[in-house]
């Protein structure tokens, strides 16, 4: 399977989120540049985390406003699965491909911790590797990652299950509305989530409990 | 050249939790400000635009704001030439 990386600069997990696709697919993803309007045929596109621009005037908003950012657009209007993480969250919401906003945390602070996670639909394209309601390990490290969305945004979002990833046991590390960790579009192709997965694929990451998301993503079935 | 000078706010829309807002609320309150009931933080843009056409100069910088200076999703913005 097939998978493309967008970088920006400012972005600082490319590294991690490349080397997290290479050991899952068995495959290094092709790369696609800030300025590229064409992202050749693959069959997930991520968007890494980091500072794109170095956050200025909003996080992910002058990102998304790249020629990449519409190449992308491009390939999800064509059902193309695209995943952000943390920044690439932020830029997604920016870009419009996902509902609502992200602001600064509650706490003011920078979190950099562990927090856990309820898989809060296992019927995804992204999810479909975990059991629903499973509670996963993963790290997040931000600063802006408040999930916010009108009253109305948000009852369609939870009532269509739109809301795939939850803070759970009490780690909701931002004040993020209903615990919101991540969602997916009303089609069910472009996921956006604060959290790492991609830091926790493999035993040397301390745990592997990242690495369903991106065999769910690739079509691949859960690793033995 | 001329030049047309404006100014544009951007202002969290109402109902949207503003915790830097918060924070600095209580920083006033901290430094002996009693009764500041509510603090809410936004941007300030100062843009100059070249020209004269000040019709068109209010339509590019609503279509700014549109586009890039204010989220909509949480923010409302206003445009004032100056």
């Amino acid at each position: 399977m097939k998978s493309a990386v967008v970088l920006l600069p400012g972005l600082n997990r490319d590294r991690d989120m490349i080397a997290a696709l290479t050991k899952i697919s068995g495959k290094a993803p092709v790369t696609v540049w800030q300025t590229d309007t064409e992202i050749p045929d693959v069959d997930l596109i991520a968007i890494p985390g980091g500072f794109s621009f170095g956050d200025y005037l909003r996080c992910g908003a002058i990102a998304a406003r790249m020629p990449v950012l519409r190449a992308v657009a491009e390939k999800a209007a064509k059902g193309v699965q695209v995943v952000g993480v943390c920044n690439g969250f932020q830029i997604l919401v920016e870009a419009g491909l996902l509902p609502g906003a992200l602001m600064r945390n509650t706490s003011l602070k920078f979190v950099c911790r562990e927090v856990k996670l309820e898989v809060a639909n296992a019927n995804t394209a992204f999810t479909r590797n975990y059991a629903a309601g499973q509670i996963i390990r993963c790290p997040v490290a931000h600063h802006d990652g408040n999930y916010f969305a009108d009253p109305e945004t948000l009852k369609r979002i939870e009532g269509s299950g739109q809301v795939v990833f939850r803070y759970a046991e009490g780690t909701n590390p931002n004040g993020s509305i209903n615990d919101i960790a991540g969602i997916v579009n009303d089609k069910g192709n472009v996921l956006g989530l604060m959290p790492h997965p991609e830091n926790l694929i493999e035993a040397a990451h301390g745990g592997e409990d990242g690495r369903a998301l991106f065999e769910s993503a690739l079509g691949l079935s859960k690793a033995a | 050249m001329p030049v047309i000078k404006a100014r544009v706010t951007v202002t969290l829309k109402n109902g949207v939790l503003d915790p830097q807002g918060k924070a600095i609320e209580h920083a006033l309150d901290g430094l002996g400000f009693g009764g500041v009931g509510s603090v809410r933080q936004g941007k300030v843009f100062d843009v100059e635009i070249d020209g004269a056409d000040k019709a068109k100069a209010e339509a590019d910088l609503n279509a700014m704001c549109e586009k890039l200076l204010a989220n909509t999703v949480i923010e409302n913005y206003s445009v004032t030439l100056i």
